[in-house]
């Protein structure tokens, strides 16, 4: 009892200190799934987080936790940063989403926010990005550049997000080339960097001149380089890893969104929101352009800014699935209900997606 | 460069380290040990190799670090299950998650860094040759390394006095020792051979396959090394054939996705494993021939009588 009376009185102050100084920082916390050093996923998410620390100063103190595997453990990581004082946590990956919402109920004063999922609470917001919008772009340069009209894509698995991209891709492909093909190998895996290099090289062997990846590895980027030929990087810039092979990279910036919504909480205005933002938003970038040539990359450049800008909505009608059927008429746009589910292929693509 | 080329070229690849784990694991199983922990000794193998690589630029650095961290790593199992006669079981599974924590440990400086890879070997002559040229002759050293491992493995079994020895000391370690030979002794050095191969595996990994060092690479190959062992019935032709196997099946599922059939993509991942399994269980029809070859005394502890 005499424990528990210290306790609500060393509560009580702190509350009163805090409300009245204002000084405490406020704890924001983060939960990866991957390493820090992934440079892919987790990284950029890192990034976030060094980009509120320093806008915010010293009104933030940030916590992290890495590798933190789905399931059981999550819910542990989770809660040990809301009791070590977190007054908002970001939890980035889609497999936290039933742990955050159970944790979110357990400490209700503490804000949450989990990016790429669909479950929300009073004090649990979801957000991700539109990184179809980047492949867009890279399917236009991929259309420019290849000699032999095939690009290869090496994918994670058949999930409408990985869709969406592949369709993003032709469609940007098609527009500079119709008769565009696309070579697809699924690796059922999002991080299998052996795998990956086996995929990149047999799509290499088949005539592909460029490789695209919806997997995390930098190792597809690598193989492209030792076979001279282009390759485009994922989620972060992989530059690194091909100097002259890599021609831009889509970027996942989560920085502006992150100070955002930090800035929300010290502000007191934070409200529990479904965020998807694209390139208007700054959450989806592009790495520079480069190893191609000037007119191609004012190409992507012109096309980018369509999009930043928002004259221009990548799934814009007439828009036609795989077998014929029309999926979008002329002048409207696919809305993000249809995207968001997205288990078809545009015409033009020759492989059966694998259901 | 064909088509054909490209794909036997991945094939060689994708298949050389499961066959030096494997055959490194098969000395050990003949002479009557089970070393779960080859996942372990390949992925310790895999960081230092790369780590030793990065540091002095040298990619013949990086494998002989590779190889003296496998040795490392099985000598510590050799010392707990051969002098301290611990159970091979449970230290084989805790080398493994030794070896998958500390090279997490070890690589995270190292992650993300672009690597150096090990280059190709031409033989002069041979390697000009139209395709067999390049898929047989331009090979880095490993690959011959491997092919001259499972050679040397099979005749030592079949020809020598040492490989007798073994076999004997595989099959009945009390027999073996009441002739006078010293079970530990040759079981040491078996495992310390186990080392070498599952540390080339791994070092194959992060110096040729992807170089670059990433955390949990080998992504369970040391397991599917153990496993064809056991399939392959201790033989070492049939390791290699096993191993050549997978990795055949393993990029044409790729391949044929390449080309557009229509297959779903989950199956053509399960099915190296699948033909794998029912051609090695094929070939091993003959139950007296996996009877004769089966190590008798495997995963047993053996502790002489003084």
């Amino acid at each position: 009892m005499k424990k528990l009376i210290v306790l609500v009185a060393v509560v009580a102050l702190s509350l009163v200190t805090a409300s009245a100084f204002g000084a405490d920082p406020l704890k924001v916390g983060f939960i990866y799934v991957g390493p820090i050093g992934d440079h892919g996923w987790s990284y950029q998410h890192d990034q976030g987080r060094l980009a509120v620390e320093k806008a915010l100063g010293k009104q933030v103190k940030t916590l992290y936790i890495e590798k933190v595997t789905e399931g059981p453990d999550t819910e542990r990581a989770i809660t040990r940063l809301a009791r070590d004082g977190a007054g908002l946590i970001f939890t980035t990956s889609f497999g936290f989403m039933d742990p955050t919402i159970k944790v979110a109920k357990r400490f209700p004063k503490v804000m949450f926010e989990h990016a790429t999922g669909f479950k929300r609470a009073k004090n649990v917001a979801t957000y991700s990005s539109r990184f179809y919008e980047g492949r867009y772009v890279i399917g236009q340069i991929a259309a420019r550049l290849s000699k032999n009209g095939v690009a290869g894509y090496i994918a994670s698995f058949p999930i409408p997000e990985v869709v969406r991209g592949i369709n993003a891709f032709m469609l940007g492909a098609q527009s500079v080339n119709p008769d565009f093909k696309i070579k697809t190998v699924w690796v059922n895996s999002w991080f299998d960097p052996g795998k990956e290099a086996d995929a990149a090289k047999v799509l290499i062997g088949q005539g592909a001149d460029i490789i695209t990846q919806h997997t995390d590895s930098t190792a597809p980027m690598q193989i492209a380089g030792e076979k001279g030929i282009k390759a485009f990087g994922q989620a972060s810039d992989m530059i690194k890893f091909g100097p002259k092979t890599q021609l831009t990279s889509i970027i996942d910036d989560w920085q502006p969104y992150y100070i955002r919504r930090t800035k929300a909480v010290l502000d007191g205005t934070w409200k529990s929101t479904d965020t998807w933002g694209g390139m208007d938003t700054g959450m989806v970038g592009m790495a520079p352009y480069t190893n191609m040539p000037a007119d191609v990359a004012a190409m992507a450049k012109a096309t980018e800014e369509k999009i930043r800008s928002r004259k221009m909505h990548v799934f814009t009608g007439p828009i036609h699935k795989q077998d014929g059927s029309l999926a979008v008429a002329k002048g409207k746009n696919l809305d993000d209900g249809t995207l968001l589910g997205m288990n078809w292929y545009v015409k033009g693509i020759d492989d059966k997606l694998p259901k | 460069m064909s088509a054909l080329e490209a794909v036997l070229l991945t094939i060689i690849t994708a298949s050389t380290p499961l066959l030096l784990a494997a055959v490194g694991e098969l000395v050990v199983e003949r002479s009557g040990v089970l070393n779960l922990g080859v996942e372990g000794m390949m992925i310790m193998g895999a960081v230092t190799g790369f780590a030793a690589a990065y540091t002095t630029g040298s990619a013949a650095i990086g494998v002989a670090a590779a190889v003296g961290t496998g040795v490392a790593m099985a000598l510590l199992f050799a010392f707990l299950t051969q002098t301290l006669a611990a159970n091979q079981m449970a230290t084989g599974l805790a080398l493994t998650l030794f070896g998958t924590g500390l090279s997490g440990l070890i690589g995270q400086t190292f992650t993300g860094l672009p690597g150096v890879k090990l280059g190709a070997i031409h033989i002069p002559g041979l390697s000009d040759l139209p395709l067999i040229g390049p898929v047989l002759f331009a090979q880095d050293v490993l690959v011959y390394a491997s092919v001259a491992i499972t050679t040397g493995v099979a005749w030592t079994f079949t020809r020598t006095r040492a490989g007798l020895v073994i076999r004997a000391v595989g099959s009945n370690h009390h027999s073996a020792h009441a002739l006078g030979y010293d079970v530990a002794a040759v079981r040491y050095r078996c495992i310390a051979f186990g080392g070498v191969c599952a540390g080339l595996a791994g070092g194959y990994l992060s110096l040729v396959y992807t170089p670059q060092w990433i955390e949990n690479m080998t992504a369970g190959r040391g397991w599917i090394a153990l496993a064809l062992v056991v399939f392959a019935t201790w033989t070492p032709i049939r390791v290699a054939v096993g191993a050549y196997l997978f990795g055949t099946v393993w990029i044409m599922g790729l391949y044929v996705q390449g080309i557009g059939v229509a297959i779903p993509s989950q199956f053509l991942s399960s099915l190296p494993y699948l033909v794998t399994i029912a051609a090695l269980l094929a070939i091993s029809g003959n139950r007296i021939l996996t009877r004769v070859n089966t190590p008798a005394c495997i995963g047993q502890t053996f502790v002489p009588d003084r």
